[in-house]
């Protein structure tokens, strides 16, 4: 056995481990605790589990390849919340009153590109000036959102189409419209990053990028595309939610970031690129919405939530060095 | 020869940079088949021509000739699609990536849409890596090679393309002798199928054993191409440097003091067993073996940064243990390190605050750090060491290799060590500056320091040690005095050749 090898075994295993987890433990602390008298494993409750885990999902998938890349991105909460503004706005519009319920796609379209363009935006701005895609998506997080409130100030934008609400309530073979957005999406990312020359130069770039550059990869254009990429899977997210949802109101997504960025991690993604895995992000945002459903499902609140999954964040990443130190027989500090 | 068209010709190549002219019309030309050493001092202008060669930098002046056709390198991806291979002396790996991701990085075999041709990677990366009989296989991650098998996906590398000429940046760096022979025996085959080759070294043994021709830079300037079979060591010294360099054995003239550091029986879980020597205050002991023969685990062990699991550590006399690097500088150890930059210096601090960074703490005034006595220190050991910078301002990064160990040697002796271990003194400083080290370290063991000097240089552990400890795997092999060693026993004693003859 090469050394290395148990680590990433475990690192490979350890979120699948932690979901087996979380599962046994609130269903039998379910029995005691909860208030309800329905099981915690009850299949319509998982089967719920997945479809809220869409939202944050879809975005963890543009997030992962972000961060393989070595990047980050913290403007896609506010990038959601123009998509979402967008599409409700535009299905209102006088211009596409002719069109009926054709307008739907030509919104979708519409949002899908706004969050392109503004990832697009970031890709450039990190691609061009060399500035820290950190210190960037900083700024255009807080530009973004100053967009969304000179759009309709503090109001919600709302509007309800019915054909799109039927449609996002849809469920296929069992599983919820939002649920199999999510499952393609991590198919095809996932696709994207083993498989083509793209995902592969991703991630050679975030695991050593002056290698790459002398090797001639072209790191610039990756990078936007890649940008282009969380863009538009952060309007795919909100178009998913707010076809249900039908009323955006502008602080929403807020933080998204963060709880996108906490699942990365929690499924092995490291923090300075390189290293990461699609399936194990899906994961970890199972991981996440499993503890925020099961925590609520014994009776705990919001706050107390947010304590136990930063602790367990924290927790994570120190296992993970643990592992690491044993594999390479690392100095002190 | 002279008839042969060049696989690769420079033509009065310059390039300033604000302030210096870092190659001043520079012109030589590597034939088809042939190993050309580039020699010269650092700043001399090595790095910067490689540069140009390789498109990073583009020349103000002159030009690059590939096989008669003039070629112009705008990016590494042009050039290496002209046929210029580098081999990087700095390992560019992506160590999470597999060995054939990492051969064929930037040119990754596509199926249609973008999609990665898996079974034409591994089958050619396959083929590359029985042509190196390495003892992996393309899917292994490169992160779990040892250096050395890291260094040959590096080579790798350079057998991809139909490459007119290949660049080897001082690549022996980090190979052990029998991975040298493998080395070698790649460039022979090169040769053999008419790649130019381009061999950068500060090695003379190696320049000599397998160049036919070498070409001097100093200052930028170009000082000429010698065939390597028509000259000698001194001859090549002389024209780097301007001046002929001392080689010699070193001879002791003053006498050695009480034993100031013993060791007994220690051992470190697998990477060293039961080691035993002493050094005397005035005494240099050289300790020297291959790659991993667990020599800088026991300096690091010395150093508190390793914890030993066995045996015992006498300082004047006194048994001692040591946890941490703060308790090995209180007891009066001090290690200046392997990798100059990465664990001996902060590059972008000042002279001054690198030379006093252990001691800041006992240098204050109130709450506040005292300038006038870091300076004061600083200056002393400027002085003493004769560190040639601009002042005390100077960031320690724009220094140059040997003043910048000169900094870590003086940050060492401001704490007043009783034992001082130096490892590998000289790596990438140049030949001028080597020798001033070599005398440096003579000094400080005739006044009274103890010093441990750890090299892979065999000239360098020759010329320095009073004794020479011999390691192979782990294990002291033999203990030399400077009278009783040759080369050939030495080598004996560090490829575990002729059976362990321990010595006290």
């Amino acid at each position: 056995m090469q050394p290395g090898t148990l680590s990433s075994f475990l690192k490979r295993g350890a979120i699948w481990g932690f979901i087996l987890l979380e599962l046994i433990f609130f269903t039998v602390a379910g029995e005691f605790l909860s208030l309800s008298d329905k099981a915690f494993m009850d299949v319509d409750n998982m089967l719920l589990l997945f479809k809220q885990s869409a939202p944050i999902g879809i975005i963890a998938m543009g997030m992962t390849i972000i961060m393989i890349n070595g990047n980050i991105d913290l403007s896609v909460g506010a990038t959601y919340a123009i998509s979402a503004i967008v599409l409700l706005d535009s299905l209102t519009w006088p211009i596409f009153g002719s069109l009926g319920d054709w307008v739907i796609p030509v919104s979708w379209a519409l949002a899908l590109l706004t969050g392109v363009v503004l990832g697009a935006l970031n890709g450039l701005i990190v691609w061009k000036t060399g500035v820290d895609a950190f210190i960037v998506t900083l700024g255009s997080m807080l530009g973004y959102r100053g967009l969304v409130f000179m759009y309709n100030g503090e109001q919600p934008t709302s509007h309800l189409n019915w054909t799109l609400v039927d449609f996002a309530e849809a469920q296929f073979l069992g599983l919820h419209t939002a649920t199999w957005f999510l499952l393609v999406v991590t198919a095809a990312i996932s696709f994207l990053m083993n498989r083509t020359v793209h995902g592969r130069n991703a991630y050679a770039i975030g695991d050593n990028r002056e290698a790459a550059v002398n090797a001639g990869i072209r790191v610039g254009p990756h990078m936007m595309i890649n940008f282009m990429i969380i863009g538009f899977l952060a309007a795919l997210s909100a178009v998913v939610f707010y076809s249900e949802s039908g009323s955006v109101n502008p602080n929403d997504g807020s933080l998204y970031e963060l709880w996108v960025i906490t699942a990365v991690v929690l499924g092995g993604t490291k923090l300075t690129g390189g290293a990461g895995s699609i399936l194990s992000t899906f994961g970890g945002v199972l991981a996440i919405q499993l503890l925020r459903k099961g925590l609520a499902h014994i009776g705990a609140d919001t706050e107390t939530v947010n304590l136990v999954i930063g602790l367990i964040l924290i927790a994570v990443l120190f296992l993970d060095r643990q592992l690491n130190i044993k594999g390479k027989e690392e100095l002190k500090i | 020869m002279t008839e042969q068209i060049p696989a690769l010709r420079l033509e009065g190549i310059v390039k300033t940079f604000p302030g210096v002219r870092a190659l001043d019309g520079v012109s030589f030309s590597v034939l088809p088949g042939e190993v050309h050493a580039l020699m010269g001092e650092n700043g001399a202008g090595k790095s910067t021509l490689m540069k140009v060669l390789g498109g990073i930098y583009q020349p103000d002046d002159g030009r690059i000739i590939v096989n008669k056709m003039p070629a112009v390198m705008t990016s590494p991806l042009e050039a290496k699609a002209k046929g210029i291979v580098f081999i990087h002396q700095e390992l560019s790996l992506a160590e999470e990536l597999s060995v054939a991701e990492n051969i064929y990085l930037g040119e990754l075999p596509r199926k249609r849409f973008g999609l990665v041709d898996w079974t034409k990677l591994e089958a050619q990366t396959n083929e590359i890596l029985a042509r190196l009989k390495v003892g992996f296989d393309a899917k292994t991650r490169v992160g779990d090679l040892s250096i050395a098998n890291q260094q040959m996906v590096e080579i790798a590398r350079a057998l991809t393309v139909d490459s007119k000429a290949v660049i080897f940046d001082e690549p022996t760096a980090s190979l052990t002798d029998a991975e040298k022979v493998v080395l070698f025996d790649v460039i022979a085959d090169l040769q053999k199928a008419g790649v130019g080759i381009i061999y950068i070294s500060h090695r003379m043994e190696e320049i000599f054993k397998i160049t036919d021709r070498i070409s001097v830079l100093r200052d930028g300037q170009y000082r000429g191409t010698l065939k390597t079979a028509e000259t000698n060591e001194e001859e090549v010294t002389q024209l780097m440097i301007g001046r002929k360099l001392d080689l010699s054995r070193n001879v002791r003239h003053h006498e050695l003091g009480r034993v100031a550091l013993e060791v007994r029986d220690l051992s470190c879980g697998e990477l060293f067993r039961d080691v035993s020597f002493e050094v005397r205050s005035g005494e240099v002991v050289g300790f020297y073996g291959l790659v991993g023969a667990g020599r800088t685990e026991i300096a690091e062990t010395l150093f508190g940064l390793r914890d030993p699991s066995a045996g015992t550590i006498l300082l004047n006399g006194e048994e001692v243990r040591i946890h941490s690097p703060a308790d090995a500088i209180a007891k009066g150890i001090s290690l200046v390190p392997e990798d100059r930059k990465g664990q001996g210096l902060v590059l972008g601090m000042n002279c001054r605050d690198n030379m006093t960074l252990p001691q800041v703490d006992d240098l204050k005034a109130g709450p506040f750090v005292a300038e006038g006595s870091e300076i004061a220190i600083f200056d002393q050991y400027r002085d003493k060491l004769d560190i040639r910078t601009p002042g005390w301002k100077q960031i320690v990064g724009n220094l140059s290799g040997g003043n910048q160990q000169k900094i870590v040697i003086g940050k060492w002796l401001s704490m007043h060590p009783n034992v001082l271990i130096v490892d590998e003194p000289t790596r990438g400083i140049d030949v001028g500056s080597k020798s001033e080290i070599h005398n440096l370290i003579r000094d400080l063991a005739a006044q009274g320091y103890a010093v441990i000097v750890i090299s892979s240089e065999m000239p360098e552990v020759l010329h320095v040690s009073d004794r020479i400890i011999a390691m192979y795997s782990g294990q002291i092999t033999r203990t030399f005095t400077a009278e009783e060693v040759t080369e050939d026993n030495l080598i004996q004693a560090i490829s575990g050749i002729g059976g362990s003859d321990r010595a006290a």
